[in-house]
């Protein structure tokens, strides 16, 4: 399992997630900075990304969009910081109406990548952290199935508590 | 919570996850847990009648999810923070939503190793060279 550290800071609306991959950084570092690749692996398989615009530069915008299993698509943009090849980039993560304009409407979440050499491979830290409770909700009503089943999980510790 | 004494554990289990098994009611319960809404701003939120949400609203407050108070004219529910905690269960399926994600990156990783995406870098380098050869030779191109 690469996963090997989960930190959740609940008054701050912040996840930190940690994985270790077997590849060194500049492979990893590649992923992102190639839309071919980077669609690959962000939007779960039942709602595949497509990225339109990424170069992950400073002062750039992505733009993408998530195809539901009925056609559907949800829009999303990063607003692209700070880029320090190979190590650390940071970005808005926010909406985006059907023609890929920002939605303001919707929350934006602020997001660290950070990726590290080990002697194994690649230690890549993630950061999203959430303005409001309503914004990390909103995040997860825009049809993630891999969530719903967590939520279910949640669901069946509390009744295992009780 | 529950509102007789009789019921089960397991009947409770089935009516919770009974009300659970819908998506609607799943993402009503996110907004109620989130904090209180009325009925009338929750129903704005679909593409339903008032009816159908107000239906919804009652599934989930009959399994003890949601509670609801009168305020004027206006129902105001929100969900119960003791049966599910709401940042947390939040972050629990963020938490879900990065696992899926690292778990495709590692696939990525050791499907590509050499980050040459779908092309593989020996024909790459060869296309270029051979348009340049029949290019510079017309004749070849004139038969």
């Amino acid at each position: 399992m690469p996963v090997t550290d989960i930190t959740k800071d609940l008054d701050a609306r912040t996840l930190v997630i940690t994985a270790e991959f077997a590849a060194p950084v500049e492979r990893v570092w590649a992923l992102y900075e190639d839309p071919r690749q980077l669609e690959q692996v962000w939007g779960p398989p039942q709602y595949p990304a497509t990225f339109v615009d990424h170069e992950l530069r400073p002062g750039t915008r992505s733009t993408y969009y998530m195809t539901s299993p009925e056609g559907e698509k949800f829009a999303g943009y990063w607003d692209i910081a700070e880029v320090a090849a190979p190590q650390r980039f940071t970005f808005s993560d926010g909406f985006a109406h059907a023609d890929l304009t920002p939605n303001p409407d919707l929350p934006v979440s602020e997001n660290v990548y950070v990726l590290e050499a080990t002697a194994t491979g690649t230690r890549a830290t993630y950061t999203s952290t959430f303005p409001t409770a309503e914004g990390l909700q909103t995040v997860l009503d825009m049809g993630v199935e891999e969530g719903s089943k967590a939520a279910i999980n949640q669901i069946d510790g509390y009744l295992a508590a009780h | 919570m529950f509102r007789s004494v009789n019921e089960t554990s397991e009947d409770r289990a089935d009516a919770l996850f009974h009300a659970l098994s819908d998506r609607t009611r799943r993402n009503i319960l996110r907004r109620v847990l989130a904090g209180e809404h009325s009925v009338t701003a929750l129903a704005a939120a679909y593409d339903m009648s008032f009816a159908a949400v107000q239906k919804h609203v009652a599934v989930l407050e009959r399994v003890g999810l949601l509670t609801k108070r009168r305020q004027g004219r206006e129902q105001l529910a929100s969900g119960d923070v003791e049966a599910v905690r709401s940042v947390a269960s939040m972050l629990d399926e963020l938490e879900a939503v990065w696992r899926g994600r690292i778990a495709r990156i590692d696939e990525l990783l050791a499907r590509d190793p050499a980050g040459t995406g779908t092309t593989d870098t020996p024909s790459t380098t060869t296309t270029p060279t051979t348009t340049r050869t029949t290019t510079a030779t017309p004749t070849t191109q004139e038969k």
